[in-house]
């Protein structure tokens, strides 16, 4: 079959590779009708996180049919139609019976990598590195869905795959990074990086209850499609003096909520930013905060910030003094998709919101190093692309 | 296969990487614990040739089911990554087969000494074994209704010569990373009825499906389930 394979930092090839087939009884073999690049794939294809390795097939965000079905997987029928959520979970361990699916204890088969750098392992992810499970992504035709008993969802067949695919990741992820946030009436909620999840972020924010919504980028396209799509005021923080504009914007109260839908690979203008720079160049620093801080920096006292980006090892220059000194609330994780995916189902078939809004490019899985390189450069108003093998 | 260590994040190069992090941030604390501290289990060898590790992991389930499943020792080789095979020969006494390097086997006989029910169980070798060893597990109710805390202790004396090193290969080079790994697998096989399968098992293949199930079973070390 074919499949979108990493081969270094700035280097994905569609290349043949073998089908997959079951190994577990939880096992289920899907064929991927679309799949789509994720903002947190370009971190692996520029090379921010390790234990990747030549020939890992990527992507996380897929939906397609059930072809074949392990003995174990007795709530699925081949030919079903479903969307599957990009952690893998196996819905047993007590975290999973808190809902904390993606941070469940039993399917990360490399958990030892993980508990290396960061103490514990968090769950296996779908072509997201050796150290999240070296697991077979979905920018592929096919792929081998383990807990498949758990994870993978039923859609209705009159919702095209555009409509149901981001209830596999960035769908929940802006969702989560909203609803973490508890948002009461009159709250004011600021998005930092108007890409596919900080887009979702502003929609649910609002479907949360949200007075308003103030979104920051630099792209002006990205901003117009806040502003046409999500309903958000906007700042363009290469003109703008972000935490002045904020206080403005908020009656000199900052912002209640402040969601980071940036993570580490942050551009920030003038010294702060060059220092990010340099130090993740020489190894000094993994992450680049520029937007946390400035989450940090512009919450309103006793307010929440909310991580929705990814960071994955250290960063620099945090300011921890605020989060004390003025009682804020850092909220974060990776999305426990499972727990989000019906109710989000739901909002869609009842028409609350049309999740294909954020696609801009549709292309052919063979594509996929172009769609990459655009993505990853913001050429042709690029925010989202969906591939079909 | 191809290799172009350059752009690979292979362990080695992982580890240099936080080491430099952690140079650069001037926390040698952050170094020590990344890197693996030095841990009694590799200091024992040289002071006494006796290796001792401990390890707890806590599985969600009644204690009464992880003790019963645990005391069918038959169920090791399903999550101990080298071992071949345990035949139960009485009561007390069963007979253990471990994979060794180059096709070779070591095998030692072990006796119950002492086995409480959904408690304790203690175990040793037999006088004359290959291998001479002992060790315990302690089964307790985690607080809150967390399931079964499960606290491994064993110890061994590793003989010199071949059978010496097939011991050293059986247990790793870091035992304790080892049984951790081994109680891991039996805490999925114990709340999942099966242990997950990587496309790419440790870093040892790119997470692409394998022509043949049994080349990612054999990496793993995990039997067809």
């Amino acid at each position: 079959m074919r499949a979108n394979c990493w081969y270094g930092t700035g280097n994905v090839q569609v290349v043949d590779v073998p089908e997959p087939k079951i190994l577990n009884p939880r096992d289920a073999i899907v064929k991927i009708t679309s799949t789509a690049v994720c903002g947190s794939d370009l971190h692996l294809y520029n090379g921010f996180v390790p234990t990747m390795k030549r020939g890992d097939i990527l992507g996380h965000e897929f939906m397609g049919e059930v072809v074949e079905l392990g003995k174990g997987v007795n709530n699925l029928a081949v030919g079903d139609r479903v969307v599957v959520p990009f952690p893998i979970a196996c819905g047993q361990c007590a975290q999973c019976q808190r809902d904390l699916y993606s941070l469940c204890e039993n399917s990360n088969p490399n958990a030892w990598m993980a508990e290396k750098l960061w103490g514990y392992s968090p769950c296996g992810i779908f072509g997201y590195s050796h150290m999240l499970g070296g697991y077979a992504g979905g920018q592929a035709e096919y792929a081998r869905v383990p807990f498949a008993d758990v994870g993978p969802m039923k859609v209705p067949d009159h919702l095209d795959d555009e409509k149901v695919l981001f209830l596999t990741d960035i769908f929940p992820t802006g969702y989560m990074a909203a609803d973490v946030c508890g948002i009461e009436p009159g709250d004011v909620v600021a998005v930092w990086g108007c890409g596919p999840v900080g887009q979702f972020a502003i929609k649910s924010a609002y479907l949360l209850g949200a007075e308003k919504v103030i979104a920051i980028d630099r792209f002006e396209y990205r901003l117009q499609m806040a502003r046409d799509k999500g309903g958000a005021e906007t700042i363009n923080y290469e003109f703008t003096d972000v935490h002045e504009a904020l206080k403005e914007m908020t009656g000199g109260r900052g912002p209640d909520h402040c969601i980071d839908a940036v993570g580490m690979e942050g551009h920030g203008p003038g010294l702060a930013g060059a220092y990010d720079k340099v130090k993740t160049m020489m190894m000094l620093e993994t992450d680049r905060a520029y937007a946390l801080r400035q989450a940090i920096m512009a919450c309103r006292s006793g307010g929440t910030v909310s991580v929705a980006g990814v960071y994955s090892g250290f960063i620099d220059k945090f300011p921890m003094g605020v989060i004390v000194n003025r009682s804020l609330t850092l909220k974060s994780g990776q999305t426990h998709v499972h727990k989000y995916m019906r109710p989000l189902l739901e909002r869609v078939e009842r028409g609350e919101i049309d999740p294909s809004f954020v696609i801009t490019h549709r292309m052919k899985l063979d594509d996929a190093p172009d769609a990459f390189e655009m993505f990853t450069q913001k050429e042709d108003d690029c925010v989202k692309v969906v591939l079909k093998p | 296969m191809q290799h172009n260590r350059n752009d690979e994040w292979d362990a080695g190069r992982l580890a240099a990487t936080l080491g430099w992090i952690a140079v650069g941030l001037g926390a040698t604390i952050a170094v020590r614990k990344l890197m693996g501290s030095t841990t009694d289990a590799e200091v024992a060898p040289r002071r006494s040739n006796r290796v001792r590790i401990e390890r707890v992991t806590t599985i969600n389930k009644p204690v009464h089911e992880v003790y019963a499943f645990w005391r069918e020792f038959q169920n090791f080789p399903r999550f101990m990554r080298h071992l071949e095979s345990v035949e139960v020969m009485g009561e007390r006494r069963s007979r253990w087969r471990a994979k060794a390097p180059a096709g070779q086997s070591v095998e030692w006989d072990a006796e119950i000494l002492e086995d409480r029910e959904d408690e304790w169980i203690a175990w040793r070798s037999l006088p004359g074994s290959q291998v001479e060893n002992s060790g315990s597990v302690r089964f307790s109710p985690a607080p809150g209704a967390r399931g079964t805390e499960v606290r491994v202790q064993l110890q061994y004396s590793p003989p010199a010569g071949r059978v010496g090193r097939g011991i050293a290969w059986l247990f790793g080079e870091e035992p304790e990373q080892q049984i951790h790994d081994d109680l891991h697998r039996f805490k999925q096989l114990m709340e999942t009825g099966e242990i997950p399968l990587s496309d790419g098992p440790s870093l040892w293949r790119p997470a692409q499906p394998a022509r043949d199930p049994q080349e990612i079973r054999n990496l793993a070390g995990v039997r067809a389930s």
